[in-house]
């Protein structure tokens, strides 16, 4: 029952940690129409540059902070130098042209920081676990992770629903034209949109970082869950891609820790070792699969566009 | 069948159409890749002809990705699991002790007309976007379970001790044979694409690709058309993987990895969308970009920079990525766009 509880909260964690990628996407997704492959290089950038500027400075906040800004900043240039020229165009364009994008960060990375790994430490102050319930230790790292998410994710929502700016986006999401013509920069509201969903997306990689090696590549596997969340959730809702988040961080992480016990009672216990990670990962996309057939625009569509 | 495969518009091209430059090009690479292992033989280079074998092999993978991609306008971003699961029944029967080509190939060849027909099946129900994510899945599917075959070397992969056999008629393991059935087989592929597309099959294909709403109007289960197709595109793409596990001698789920699907995406792209050889273009292009554009990068850069050249050489993939986006922005119809001239849109 505790295993139960913590690998509960692991898949809730991982979860969330794809919905902070997954957002940044859907936002793209939603208002630029925009297919951003290279957005797990955002990923990737995020967690470097924290493990750069922690060793710098010092000081974990600190040096998380400045790594949200430097990727921020990578991404709105990158929108303005790039990918500002893809809107408009077929899907197929962006897919390669952001395909592209991607071996160019894999290589700049090889270049500055050379092909090793890095890795980031952790303060003291996150490293020791907390007992939850009776027996359940947790470690604290994790639940920072949780509230990080859960807040970020609120605050996308206050800032998208209830504030000026979000109202922009929305207004710019459902008729480009209309809302220029009503004055408002919209090239420069598409910028914020893309440096704010590159800062989730650092800031993914970020807090991944300390529980994983920092590495080149590390954004590409992830990025390809976050699309699996973004479609069965339908493209640009954010609420869609919250809820499909969690299923699918729950059913991996579940699938993980239980799929190699029910195997074994199927299977010798070396094949069901080998076994239970893929099946556990095949779960994820026959799921997709499943809700695509069953419902090809998502849980979640967006009737407004 | 028949009527099927009748040329639905003339293609008797006059004298001034064929000396155009793309034609020109295209029977000077012709040459080019027949003539190959005679000049490997004489420059004693037999590296060439591996290479070149390789981008036959992935020419045709392209070529069959073309028809789907550039001639349908299905976006599918999980081509490669086709050369995946047709290098696993290669290397599977192989391991099992079913040596013969015979075999082999029919059984890699109808494996992926089944996948694909169950994908297709599936996947043509979305569009755009979730059409390229719907494939991309099934392929991560295929993609894990290679992973998870325990008996098969799992992600490890599986080494092929013995090539295809072909009671003697053929022997693949001598180099020159072996390339040489690889470009007879890429030219009939291509032929095959060729007369498909130009045939009314093809022009329902077009047409609905262009606009879909308006063949169904006019009365053509383009489902089926395109379900067809998707299916043909596997086949073909399953002999090419069964062709590539005979050139490498192994086989692993890396083969059908994501990547490996955005490579032929871009080999179709670069070398032009909806033209016949322009698949076999992209190859030759993209794959030997990768094997010279160190050496190319080393030696522009070395009167300019001196030893920091060399290590600029090594990142060559910097040059690389940024010429896809080029291409996008600037070369959409690829090369054989260029070629054409201004005749393309």
């Amino acid at each position: 029952m505790l295993l139960l509880i913590e690998q509960c909260l692991n898949g809730v964690q991982l979860g969330l940690l794809l919905f902070l990628l997954a957002a940044g996407l859907t936002l793209v997704f939603g208002i630029m129409d925009l297919v951003n492959l290279a957005h797990g290089s955002l990923y990737m950038l995020g967690a470097y540059f924290a493990a750069t500027f922690v060793g710098w400075t010092d000081s974990f906040l600190l040096g998380v902070l400045l790594a949200l800004a430097a990727t921020l900043l990578v991404g709105m240039a990158l929108e303005v130098v790039a990918l500002r020229r893809l809107y408009g165009r077929d899907h197929l364009d962006h897919v390669l042209g952001t395909f592209g994008l991607i071996l160019f960060f894999n290589e700049l990375v090889r270049m500055i920081w050379g092909p090793a790994g890095l890795s980031l430490q952790l303060p003291m102050w996150l490293i020791y676990p907390v007992e939850l319930l009776p027996g359940l230790f947790y470690p604290t790292y994790r639940i920072a992770i949780i509230i990080t998410a859960l807040a970020v994710a609120l605050f996308l929502y206050v800032l998208v629903m209830r504030t000026r700016i979000g109202m922009l986006i929305r207004a710019g999401a459902s008729n480009r034209e209309m809302t220029g013509a009503l004055g408002i920069n919209i090239s420069l509201l598409y910028t914020l949109v893309f440096g704010l969903g590159a800062a989730l997306a650092g800031l993914a990689g970020l807090m991944q970082a300390p529980i994983l090696t920092v590495q080149i590549g590390m954004g590409e596997n992830i990025l390809i869950l976050a699309f699996v969340v973004i479609i069965i959730g339908g493209i640009g809702s954010i609420r869609g891609a919250f809820i499909a988040a969690l299923l699918v961080g729950l059913i991996d992480t579940i699938g993980r820790a239980f799929l190699p016990d029910l195997l074994r009672l199927l299977l010798s216990s070396r094949a069901a070792s080998t076994v239970a990670p893929a099946m556990s990962s095949m779960l994820i996309y026959l799921l997709m699969a499943i809700v695509l057939v069953l419902r090809p625009a998502g849980l979640f569509p967006v009737t407004s566009r | 069948m028949r009527r099927l495969l009748t040329p639905a518009v003339s293609s008797t091209p006059s004298l001034t159409a064929l000396l155009a430059p793309r034609h020109v090009v295209v029977a000077a690479l012709l040459a080019f890749l027949a003539l190959l292992p005679v000049y490997a033989e004489l420059a004693r280079n037999p590296f060439l002809v591996t290479l070149f074998t390789r981008v036959i092999i992935l020419a045709l993978a392209a070529t069959s990705l073309n028809l789907i991609l550039g001639y349908g306008g299905m976006v599918s971003f999980g081509h490669a699991v086709y050369l995946g699961i047709g290098g696993y029944a290669v290397g599977i029967m192989a391991f099992e002790g079913i040596a013969s080509g015979f075999v082999q190939w029919p059984v890699a060849i109808i494996a992926c007309a089944l996948f694909a027909l169950v994908v297709g099946a599936l996947s043509l129900r979305t569009r755009g976007v979730y059409f390229i994510m719907i494939t991309l899945a099934f392929a991560q599917l295929v993609y894990y379970f290679g992973v998870g075959l325990d008996r098969y070397g799992g992600d490890d992969g599986l080494s092929i001790r013995q090539r295809s056999g072909f009671a003697g008629l053929l022997d693949l393991t001598n180099r020159t044979q072996f390339y040489y059935l690889c470009l007879v087989l890429l030219t009939a592929a291509v032929y095959l694409t060729w007369r498909l597309v130009n045939s009314r099959f093809g022009m329902v294909l077009q047409g609905s690709r262009t606009n879909d709403r308006r063949m169904r109007a006019i009365g053509f289960p383009t489902f089926r058309y395109r379900l067809a197709g998707f299916v043909i595109a596997g086949a073909l793409c399953g002999l090419a993987g069964a062709l590539l596990a005979n050139h490498t001698g192994f086989i692993s789920p890396a083969t059908m990895h994501w990547t490996r699907s955005g490579d032929l995406i871009v080999m179709v792209v670069l070398g032009g969308m909806a033209s016949s050889f322009g698949p076999l273009l992209g190859a030759v292009v993209l794959l030997t970009l990768e094997e010279a554009l160190p050496a190319v990068i080393r030696a522009l850069a070395t009167p300019l920079f001196g030893e920091v050249a060399v290590r600029m050489a090594e990142y060559w993939q910097i040059i690389l990525g940024p010429l896809f986006l080029l291409v996008v922005l600037f070369a959409r119809g690829g090369i054989d766009g260029l070629l054409a001239g201004s005749r393309r849109d």
